[in-house]
C-alpha cells in the first residue's frame, strides 16, 4: 500500500512537471504563473502523500508551510502588475 | 488497516491524480488564460481534496486528520483568493 502512495505521489510530481512546459510556452507572464501555481498544489499533494507513506515525522508540516506560503507568490505578482500599469480605478 | 479503508484510499487517491492530470493536460490545451484558470481550479481543489480524503482514514490520530483538513482548507481559501486577483488582472488587459 504505500509503495502505492509513493507511486501516486510520483505520478502527481511528474504530472505536474509536464505542466510547467507553460512556463516556456507563456504567451503571458499570468500562464506562467498558474505553472507554477499548479506545481506548488501538486507539490502539496505529493509532500503528504510522502509523508504517509514513509511515516517521516514533519514531512506533512512541510506541506502545511507550502500551503500557508503558497498565495504570496501569485499575490506579489498582481501587486507587481499593478505597480508596472498603475491603479486605474481607485 | 483494514482492506475497505485501503480500498477507499486507493479509489479517491487515484480520481486525485486524474484532476491532476485533467488540470494539467487543461493548462497546457485551453486556448487562453481565464480558461486555463478554470482549469487550473480544478487541479487545486478537487485533485488535492480527493488526495486529503483518501489519506483521511490513514490518519493515526485525530490530530493529524485535523491536519490534513487544515491543508486542503488554506489550499481552497488561497486558490480562492488567487483565481479572483488573475482574474481581474486579466480583465484589466494585464498580463
Amino acid at each position: 500500500m504505500n509503495e502505492l502512495l509513493l507511486a501516486a505521489a510520483g505520478l502527481i510530481v511528474v504530472t505536474v512537471a509536464i505542466g510547467l512546459a507553460r512556463v516556456l510556452r507563456g504567451p503571458d507572464d499570468v500562464d506562467r504563473l498558474m505553472a507554477v501555481q499548479l506545481l506548488g498544489t501538486g507539490g502539496i499533494a505529493a509532500l503528504l502523500l510522502t509523508a504517509y507513506a514513509t511515516r517521516v515525522p514533519g514531512v506533512s508540516d512541510v506541506a502545511l508551510g507550502l500551503a500557508l506560503l503558497a498565495a504570496f507568490a501569485t499575490m506579489a505578482f498582481v501587486n507587481l502588475l499593478d505597480d508596472d500599469e498603475g491603479e486605474t480605478d481607485h | 488497516m483494514t482492506a475497505l479503508g485501503d480500498l477507499f484510499s486507493l479509489v479517491a487517491i487515484g480520481a486525485g491524480v486524474f484532476f491532476f492530470f485533467a488540470g494539467t493536460v487543461g493548462l497546457l490545451r485551453f486556448p487562453d488564460s481565464l480558461t486555463r484558470l478554470h482549469a487550473l481550479s480544478k487541479a487545486d481543489n478537487l485533485g488535492l481534496g480527493l488526495v486529503v480524503l483518501g489519506l483521511l482514514p490513514r490518519a493515526a490520530s485525530l490530530l493529524d486528520a485535523f491536519k490534513l483538513v487544515v491543508i486542503w482548507a488554506l489550499v481552497l481559501l488561497s486558490g480562492a483568493s488567487t483565481a479572483q486577483l488573475i482574474g481581474r488582472a486579466l480583465r484589466r488587459g494585464r498580463k
